[in-house]
């Protein structure tokens, strides 16, 4: 018999390992919400599979009679237009001062110790902020997920700048670069994959920033959907919603590594 | 042309004394070996060449110019590894330094100037024996090849003078060999002024026109670093420069 540390799994074996522990999960809630509904019929905690898909049928296919709007569509479309305006944004400032940061000693001065402060933030207190100077609208809510993620994505980006070795550097000025052009031709191009991987591991953070910010002060959006009926006890919806979150969370998580292996082939590990 | 003339050149890191009063005249076309215990100065020299790093005293001088105080295209190199953009394929490696050349905005080329840049760099890599590998990254390559493609991206940029940092240091014997025969020739052809630290003896002595030792020249036991090193030993070794036997010596090597 092998050590436990060397018997691998097979493909077949490995996929059916990893779907086991939801399908034990689902077995788990579905045998629970019986014991509870059996008790009390009209037990709001662990509603039953049917009444979760009653629900959101009616949420998803159903237009709302006060809105007019299908409400599981229009609560994630608003809440993906934040998020995916917040990481666009975020992406963008953080990869100028990463560059910055990294390539300019004299930026470097300047800018990395307010990059390393800001970052200390606790963005949800500076919330209240948001709200009073920008406003209720989309702005605070894009500033707030902006302001939590940014700073951690460039100061990540920043250190993998500082990571590339010092000959390349060298090398590309013998070749004739200019700081410009070693941005451009050298810098840059090492940083997209990084980028990706950073925004990844910032996802959890900009959906917490996103709810938190849509339960506040928000009149669509998935996490305002979640906190608004929560005061019904609104199970059969929160659920759902939960794990619908969850699902874009993991799909996006999906696409930007698939991205990242199609477009950065020369930085994948096993080629 | 490129003659390299070291004035008097001192290198301190506040008490401790690197190098002192290196004084050196390199003619055009020398191929110059620089050994030494590790520690003794010969990098530190070099970078200083490069322009990586300041003398404290004294000055170096091209052709009678003092030379820029950061790295620039008149002084290529090739290091013992990391020189190389592990982004590009190898033929974009090699490329790289005609591009910055050409487009000073964008560092790239298109159209009829790039076929005829992609031209250039796959003749250079044909001449490395790298023809092959060109689409590969460099992570790809091994040691040896990683060394020629890099040695090809910093020669296709014509530069005056060549530094090479143990170039061949990591490689193994087999491959090194081949390695000499290849620097040789593109020196003989390309009529650049060589300098190439080494910690190989015998490399040194087969490949350099010039072979200069550091070391310390005094010492101090109670304060180690009080005196840097200098040049201890500046041997001129015998063997014909002209291109031609340069050529020859690295077909029959």
């Amino acid at each position: 018999m092998r050590r436990l540390i060397n018997q691998h799994p097979g493909r077949a074996a490995g996929i059916a390992l990893g779907v086991l522990p939801f399908i034990a999960l689902l077995i788990l809630y579905v045998m629970a919400s019986q014991i509870r509904l059996a008790e009390n019929a009209g037990d709001k905690l662990l509603p039953s599979l049917g009444t979760i898909t009653d629900t959101l049928h009616h949420y998803a296919f159903e237009e709302d009679r006060r809105s007019g709007k299908v409400l599981f569509w229009a609560d994630t479309w608003a809440s993906l237009k934040r998020i995916g305006a917040a990481l666009g944004i975020s992406a963008a400032l953080a990869l100028v001062l990463a560059v910055c940061i990294g390539v300019i000693p004299r930026a470097r001065a300047l800018l990395s110790p307010l990059l390393n402060t800001v970052a200390m933030i606790p963005p949800l207190a500076v919330l209240p902020i948001l709200f009073i100077v920008l406003g209720l609208e989309e702005t605070s809510k894009i500033a707030l997920i902006v302001i939590g993620v940014a700073p951690c994505v460039a100061r990540d980006l920043a250190l993998r700048v500082a990571e590339l070795p010092r000959e390349q550097i060298i090398k590309a000025q013998t070749l004739g670069a200019s700081t410009w052009q070693l941005i451009l031709r050298v810098v840059l191009p090492q940083l997209w994959p990084r980028l990706i991987d950073a925004l990844r591991l910032s996802m959890g953070s900009a959906w917490l920033f996103l709810i938190a910010a849509e339960a506040i002060a928000s009149t669509e959006g998935l996490g305002y959907r979640i906190f608004l009926v929560r005061r019904y006890l609104a199970m059969d919806v929160i659920l759902p919603y939960v794990v619908w979150i969850t699902l874009l969370a993991v799909l996006t998580d999906l696409a930007l590594r698939l991205l990242r292996a199609r477009a950065f082939r020369w930085a994948e590990p096993d080629r | 042309m490129a003659r390299v003339s070291v004035r008097n050149v001192w290198k301190e890191y506040g008490a401790q004394v690197v190098l002192e009063n290196v004084r050196l005249e390199i003619a055009d076309h020398e191929f110059v070996t620089i050994i030494g215990a590790s520690g003794c100065g010969k990098t530190t020299f070099l970078k200083m060449l490069l322009g990586m790093e300041q003398p404290t005293r004294g000055q170096i001088l091209i052709d009678g110019v003092p030379i820029r105080g950061e790295p620039d295209p008149d002084r290529g190199v090739v290091f013992q590894r990391y020189s190389s953009f592990p982004h590009l394929t190898v033929l974009e490696n090699v490329m790289l330094g005609l591009e910055l050349r050409a487009s000073k905005l964008s560092g790239r080329m298109f159209g009829g100037a790039r076929r005829s840049a992609h031209q250039a760099a796959l003749a250079m890599l044909e001449s490395v024996g790298l023809a092959h590998a060109q689409d590969k990254y460099p992570a790809q390559l091994s040691g040896g090849m990683q060394q020629r493609m890099s040695i090809a991206q910093a020669v296709i940029c014509k530069p005056k003078i060549l530094l090479l940092d143990e170039p061949f240091g990591a490689l193994d014997p087999g491959v090194t060999a081949d390695m000499h025969q290849l620097i040789l020739r593109l020196w003989a052809e390309n009529r650049m002024t060589i300098f190439m630290v080494s910690h190989d003896i015998q490399e040194s002595f087969q490949l350099g026109t010039r072979l200069l030792t550091f070391d310390k020249l005094r010492h101090d036991p109670q304060s180690p670093e009080a005196y840097g090193a200098s040049v201890t030993y500046d041997l001129k070794l015998e063997r014909q420069r002209s291109s031609d036997s340069a050529a020859q010596v690295a077909l029959g090597a």
